[in-house]
C-alpha cells in the first residue's frame, strides 16, 4: 500500500471519529440522546457505522488496487498480508483490502435498498390497515400472515433457482420485498393506538381526509418503530446477501461483496484464512453496530419513556 | 340567523358499540354497549347547553356524533337547517367549517411533532382561508385572542402547560370561525386555578362571537355559570332536561337532585341534605330494566314500578322535562 492509501485510511478514522463525537455531543443536548448514550455500545456502533460508509464511498482513494484486478496470477496466489497487500490477496490474486472496501459498497447498498423498499411497503401497509379499519384492513394483515409464514430463504433461493443469472436489482427488490411484515405489524399496531388519540380526531374535526392523517399527524408519531426497523432491517439483510452469496447464488464474481468474498475463500481456510475472514469479520462489525445503533434508538425514540 | 333561533338540533340520537368477540373473534360476540340511547335536544344560537352526567354515560359519544366523529346508527342532527347525518365526504368537510371540538386531554389533543404554529396553520390551509403571509397574521391574532403571547407559535406541545395547551386547542377549533362548538369537558383535567381562567376565557369568546355551545361536563357545578340551560345524563339517556335556573331552583329527577347534592354550596347556613348515591354505575352493556336508575335511587317513593316499566322523558313543568314516575313528587 503506498503512502496515500495510508493517508487516505487515517482520513477515514479521523471522519469516522468525527462522526461519532458529534453524534456524542449532540446526542448529550436532549433527553432523547441521553437515553440513547446510556447504551454504552451506541456511540462505538456510530463509530463503526461511520467508518465504513467512509470506505464505501470514499472506496477509489482507499483502495490500491482495482476489486477485480489479477495482481501476479502466478507468485500471489492466496499470499498472507504484507506491506504490499495489508489484507494478503486471494486465490485469483486479487488485493483482499481492495475487495473489502468495494465490497462495502455493494454490502452495503444492497443492505440500505432492500431496507428502504421494505420498510416503505412495510409503513405503507401497516398504516392503510391500521387506519383502514373495514374489510381492506383485515384482508392486508392475513396477507402479511402468509408473508410472515414463508419461509424467506427458501424463496429467494427459489427465485434464483428458476431465473439463471438474476440481475443483482431484481435480487435487491426481492429481497426488499419478502421482508417488510414484521415491520408493518408493527407500524399497524402503532397505528391502531394512535388513531384513537384526540389530535387525530382534533384534524378529522378539522376536516382533515384520511391521507392528511396518515402522513401529517399518524406516521409521523409512529416514526420510532419504524426507524427502529429500519436499523436492525439493514443488518438482516446484509446477513441474507451474505448467505446467498456464499452459497454462490447471490452477487455474480467478481464484483465483490462481503457473502461473495467468504465464498470465494472458503475452500482454502485452513491455508489462507484472510481470504474469508476479513470480509467475514466486516459483516460481524456492522450488523453489531447496527443492533447496538438499533437499541439505541428504540429507548431514545420510544415515547413512553418520553418526559413531559 | 335570527337569535333565539335553533341552531343546533338532536333527535332519537342513538349509537351502540358493538361487543368486542370473544377469543380469536370465534364464540358470541359480547352484548352492545349502548353508549347513546335515544337522546334529543336542541340548542339555541348564542346559547349554551351543559350536558352533564357521570364518566361512561355516553356524553362524550353524543359530542362526537353530532360532529360525525362517531358515526352514530340512528336519529337525526341538523345545524342551521343543515342535516349532519346525510351528507356526503365533500359537503361534511364544508360543514365542519361550522362545527367544531374541544377536547378534555390537553396532552392528548395536540399533536407532538407539530408546532403550535402547524397547528392553528392546518385548517386554515384545508379549508383554504388563508395563504401566504397571510397565515402567520391570523395564527397570531388567533393566540392573542386565547390569551397567549404570540412567540408561542414556535413552541412545540410539551413545552406549554395543560393550561396553555388547552387555549391552543380552543384556538385550533376558532380557527375556522365556527357557529358550533362542542367542548367536551374542557376543563376538566386542568388545575381547579386554571380552570377558572379557562372557563372566563370561554365565556368571553362566546359573547364577542356568538358562539353556540354544548359544553360537556361530569358535575354540575361547572356548568352552573356557563349553561342557560342543562341536559342530565344517565345510561345513554337523558333523564331530565331543563333551563339552567329550573334544573337548579327545583330538580325533578331524584338523580339530579342527587347530583346537586354533591356541588358545594356557598352558603353554609343553607341546609341541603347530601345525598350519596349507593353502588356504581351499571354497565351500559346490561342497563337495568325498568327505570335504568332504580338500583341506586334514593327517592322514598320508588316501587315496583320502577323496575319494570321504564319512565318515558316527559313535561313536567313547563319547558322542563324529567324521566321519572315520581317527577311530580320532587324529593
Ligand atoms: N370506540 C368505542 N368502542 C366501544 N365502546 C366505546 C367506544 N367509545 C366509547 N365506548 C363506550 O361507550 C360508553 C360511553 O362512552 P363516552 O366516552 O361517550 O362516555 P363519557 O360520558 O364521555 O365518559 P367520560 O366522562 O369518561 O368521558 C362507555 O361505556 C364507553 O366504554
Ligand atoms: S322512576 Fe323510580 S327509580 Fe326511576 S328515578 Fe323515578 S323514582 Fe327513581
Ligand atoms: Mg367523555
Amino acid at each position: 500500500m503506498s503512502a496515500l492509501t495510508w493517508l487516505a485510511l487515517a482520513g477515514a478514522v479521523a471522519v469516522a471519529l468525527l462522526v461519532a463525537e458529534e453524534a456524542h455531543r449532540r446526542a448529550a443536548a436532549s433527553a432523547a440522546g441521553r437515553r440513547f448514550l446510556r447504551h454504552p455500545t451506541a456511540t462505538p456502533g456510530v463509530f463503526i457505522l461511520a467508518f465504513f460508509v467512509t470506505l464505501a464511498t470514499a472506496a477509489p482513494l482507499l483502495a490500491p488496487y482495482d476489486p477485480a484486478f489479477q495482481i501476479d496470477i502466478v507468485h500471489l496466489q492466496n499470499h498472507a498480508p504484507s506491506a504490499q497487500n495489508i489484507l494478503g490477496t486471494d486465490v485469483y490474486s486479487r488485493d483482499v483490502w481492495s475487495r473489502l472496501v468495494y465490497g462495502a459498497r455493494i454490502s452495503l447498498g444492497i443492505g440500505t435498498i432492500a431496507m428502504l423498499v421494505a420498510v416503505t411497503a412495510g409503513a405503507g401497509v401497516g398504516a392503510v390497515a391500521g387506519y383502514v379499519r373495514r374489510w381492506v384492513g383485515a384482508v392486508l394483515m392475513r396477507g402479511v400472515d402468509v408473508g410472515l409464514a414463508m419461509p424467506r430463504m427458501f424463496v429467494l433461493l427459489m427465485a434464483v433457482a428458476l431465473w439463471e443469472h438474476l440481475p443483482l436489482a431484481v435480487l435487491v427488490l426481492l429481497i426488499g420485498l419478502t421482508g417488510w411484515f414484521a415491520t408493518s405489524r408493527l407500524v399497524r399496531a402503532e397505528v391502531l393506538s394512535l388513531r384513537e388519540r384526540e389530535f387525530v380526531a382534533a384534524a378529522r374535526a378539522a376536516g382533515a381526509g384520511p391521507t392528511r392523517v396518515i402522513f401529517r399527524h399518524v406516521l409521523p408519531n409512529a416514526a420510532a418503530p419504524i426507524i427502529v426497523s429500519a436499523a436492525l432491517g439493514i443488518g438482516n439483510v446484509m446477513l441474507l446477501e451474505a448467505g446467498l452469496s456464499y452459497l454462490g447464488l447471490g452477487v455474480p464474481s467478481p464484483l465483490p461483496s462481503w457473502g461473495s468474498m467468504i465464498y470465494d475463500g472458503e475452500p482454502f481456510m485452513a491455508g489462507a484464512p484472510w481470504t474469508s475472514l476479513f470480509p467475514g469479520c466486516a459483516i460481524a462489525l456492522v450488523v453489531m453496530a447496527l443492533n447496538a445503533v438499533g437499541d439505541g434508538l428504540r429507548d431514545a425514540l420510544d415515547p413512553r419513556k418520553e418526559t413531559a | 340567523m335570527t337569535p333565539g333561533a335553533r341552531l343546533v338540533q338532536v333527535d332519537g340520537l342513538v349509537k351502540h358499540f358493538p361487543g368486542a368477540r370473544a377469543l380469536l373473534g370465534l364464540g358470541r360476540a359480547r352484548r352492545p354497549v349502548r353508549a347513546v340511547d335515544g337522546v334529543s335536544f336542541a340548542i339555541e344560537s348564542g346559547q349554551t347547553l351543559g350536558l352533564v352526567g357521570e364518566s361512561g354515560c355516553g356524553k362524550s359519544t353524543v359530542g362526537r356524533s353530532i360532529l360525525r366523529l362517531i358515526e352514530p346508527d340512528a336519529g337525526r342532527v341538523t345545524l342551521d337547517g343543515v342535516e349532519v347525518l346525510a351528507l356526503g365526504p365533500r359537503e361534511l368537510r364544508a360543514l365542519r367549517r361550522r362545527m367544531q371540538i374541544v377536547f378534555q386531554d390537553p396532552y392528548g389533543s395536540l399533536n407532538p411533532r407539530m408546532t403550535v404554529y402547524q397547528t392553528l396553520a392546518e385548517p386554515l390551509a384545508i379549508h383554504r382561508l388563508a395563504a401566504g403571509p397571510e397565515v402567520e397574521r391570523r395564527v397570531r391574532s388567533l393566540l392573542e385572542e386565547v390569551g397567549l403571547d404570540p412567540a408561542f407559535a414556535r413552541a412545540y406541545p410539551h413545552e406549554l402547560s395543560g393550561g396553555q395547551r388547552q387555549r391552543v386547542g380552543i384556538a385550533r377549533a376558532l380557527s375556522v370561525e365556527p357557529q358550533f362548538l362542542v367542548l367536551d369537558e374542557p376543563v376538566s383535567a386542568l388545575d381547579v386555578s386554571v380552570q377558572a381562567q379557562v372557563l372566563n376565557l370561554l365565556a368571553e369568546l362566546q359573547r364577542k362571537r356568538r358562539l353556540t355551545y354544548l359544553f360537556i361536563a361530569h358535575d354540575l357545578a361547572v356548568v352552573k355559570h356557563i349553561a342557560d340551560h342543562v341536559a342530565v345524563m344517565y345510561l345513554g339517556k337523558i333523564v331530565e332536561r331543563a333551563s339552567a335556573a329550573a334544573l337548579y331552583g327545583a330538580p325533578r329527577h331524584p338523580y339530579t337532585t342527587s347530583l346537586l347534592s354533591a356541588v358545594p354550596v356557598p352558603d353554609p347556613t343553607a341546609q341541603r341534605q347530601r345525598i350519596v348515591l349507593q353502588g356504581d354505575v351499571p354497565s351500559p352493556a346490561a342497563p337495568p330494566p325498568g327505570c335504568p336508575f332504580h338500583p341506586r335511587c334514593p327517592h322514598p317513593k320508588k316501587n315496583d314500578r320502577c323496575r319494570t316499566e321504564p319512565p318515558a322523558l316527559r313535561e313536567v313543568a313547563p319547558g322542563q322535562l324529567a324521566a321519572c314516575h315520581f317527577a311530580e313528587e320532587p324529593m
